[in-house]
């Protein structure tokens, strides 16, 4: 067994916040696993500070050696200074041959894009792009944040699709951010909830039994937006100081 | 051949477009205009710095304007308001240039080489500075232009494979400073923002890809470099601002025909 990535007692803090604390994580080859919670919990956060982009103020970060990461970002602004054509942005950091870029702007769904310039496309061609250049390096671990973001109903139908499709295809391990929990939560080997730090985690069919994973989501319908009440009476709750209610989070922020 | 002075002034000033523009574009896309306005002005306190020491005017510029680049980086980064942080770096750092500048030379200094650039007076020195100079931003700017621009395009994409956007900063001021240093003889502290932003600018509307952007800046700063020295033999007017008005009728003249 091998992790392709792990943290061990990781807090992250921004500014003076403290948005992350304690999380222990780690993901194996070909693991699917899916973070969520309600805004503002750390989610984003927490894969920042496991592609390396955050800091951690406390614990650390371990990649296997040489691993290879796809990163598919909750969205991406362009200035519109930048000329930019699809080809190109897959080029990036390093030219690849066009074979091979043709091959995964078809395999995310973005076939014959690669001419056109990046800021002329839709959300969803957008996004599929993004996971077109996440997969250019057969990666073995693919990290998307919230990877749906301003699609509609049938545009995250289809990219979920896509990303299960590609999954098999490459048997590489998923770590992602979403908010769609009624369709990542079946794929998923593995749920985590956080919230500030991880509330509960484990096989989505035991979570969804749990009893923190109820107060978190609720219980039957309206579940996904029954995230905003959290009541702790699960592990962590020595030492813990922090305001359980969720239902003044600032919407705007992932 | 070069002690003819309108050939070294040719040299000078297309010397000066061509190490503007691979960092010119960066300052476009990033938006650093008046990031690159600040540490420009700086350059002139550098002037006063190297007077009162001895030293080369190059080095003098060069620290002071490194110094000032790393400083508003630094400030802007630990929260102050970005644009608060230039206003106040880019006007007192001039201010301070200029009282410096004359408290070293007298009463009989010519602010204005300074200001405006002196390109009809550059030396063989001078243009060794310049060409030296140049070779070394290109040199140093196309050798990380992928991790450059993917740092550019998004700090996350580039940590996710491996690049610290951080680090690509540093390069960038280390290349704002030495092509502060290099311009100054050419168009003065206050017009090298321009030498920058304006021909990266003009190829924006002709452009599919960052590297077209690159080779229409580098083009579009050369023409304006020998077409402002041409304007500015026959009109009689002074070189630095001929260079950049020739650059900015280009500017003009390529958003009316560009495609977007």
């Amino acid at each position: 067994m091998t992790n392709l990535i792990e943290a061990r007692g990781l807090g992250v803090e921004q500014g003076s916040r403290l948005v992350l604390r304690d999380v222990d994580f780690a993901i194996r080859a070909g693991e699917i696993v899916t973070v969520v919670g309600p805004n503002g919990s750390g989610k984003s956060t927490l894969l920042k500070a496991l592609i390396g982009a955050l800091p951690p103020s406390a614990g650390r970060v371990r990649r296997k050696p040489g691993l290879r990461l796809g990163y598919v970002p909750q969205g991406l602004r362009l200035d519109a200074s930048m000329p930019m054509s699809v080809g190109r942005f897959l080029d990036l950091p390093r030219r690849v041959p066009g074979e091979a870029r043709r091959a995964a702007l078809e395999e995310a769904g973005a076939g014959g894009l690669d001419d056109r310039p990046l800021t002329g496309l839709s959300g969803g061609q957008f996004q599929r792009v993004l996971l077109a250049r996440a997969l250019l390096d057969r990666p073995e671990l693919l990290i998307l944040d919230e990877p749906t973001t301003g699609l509609d109903q049938p545009g995250q139908a289809a990219f979920y699709q896509r990303l299960e499709e590609v999954r098999n295809a490459m048997g590489c391990a998923v770590l992602m951010v979403s908010h769609e929990l009624h369709v990542v939560m079946s794929a998923s080997d593995r749920v985590i909830c956080v919230n500030g730090h991880i509330c509960c985690e484990g096989h989505p069919e035991v979570v969804a039994q749990a009893e923190e994973y109820r107060a978190l989501f609720g219980t039957g319908t309206g579940g996904a937006l029954a995230l905003y009440r959290h009541e702790h009476s699960h592990r962590h709750d020595a030492g813990c100081d922090h305001d359980h209610d969720h239902a003044h989070h600032d919407e705007g922020q992932a | 051949m070069l002690d003819d002075f309108l050939l070294r002034a040719v040299l000078a000033a297309v010397g000066a477009a061509l190490a503007a523009a691979p960092l010119g574009v960066f300052v476009v896309w990033r938006r650093m205009a008046y990031f690159g306005d600040a540490t420009a002005h700086a350059a002139v306190l550098g002037v006063a710095l190297a007077l009162a020491s001895s030293l080369p005017i190059f080095a003098g510029t060069l620290a002071v304007a490194l110094v000032m680049a790393l400083t508003v980086a630094w400030l802007a980064g630990r929260g102050h308001g970005a644009d608060m942080v230039l206003g106040v770096a880019a006007h007192g750092a001039l201010a301070f240039g200029l009282l410096a500048v004359s408290l070293v030379e007298g009463p009989r200094l010519d602010l204005e080489s300074y200001l405006f650039g002196d390109i009809l007076a550059v030396t063989k020195a001078d243009l060794a500075v310049i060409w030296g100079g140049g070779a070394l931003v290109a040199a140093l700017i196309l050798t990380r232009w992928g991790r450059l621009v993917t740092a550019t395009v998004s700090e996350d994409l580039a940590w996710a494979a491996g690049i610290d956007p951080r680090r690509e900063r540093l390069v960038l001021m280390l290349a704002l400073a030495l092509v502060v240093a290099v311009a100054l003889k050419v168009v003065g502290a206050l017009l090298i923002g321009a030498l920058l932003i304006i021909p990266a600018a003009a190829a924006r509307p002709w452009s599919r890809t960052p590297e077209g952007m690159l080779a229409g800046a580098a083009t579009l700063g050369v023409a304006s470099a020998l077409g402002g020295l041409w304007a500015a033999w026959v009109l009689d007017t002074p070189a630095g601002p001929s260079v950049v008005c020739a650059a900015v009728v280009l500017f003009a003249l390529s958003v009316v025909t560009g495609r977007r």
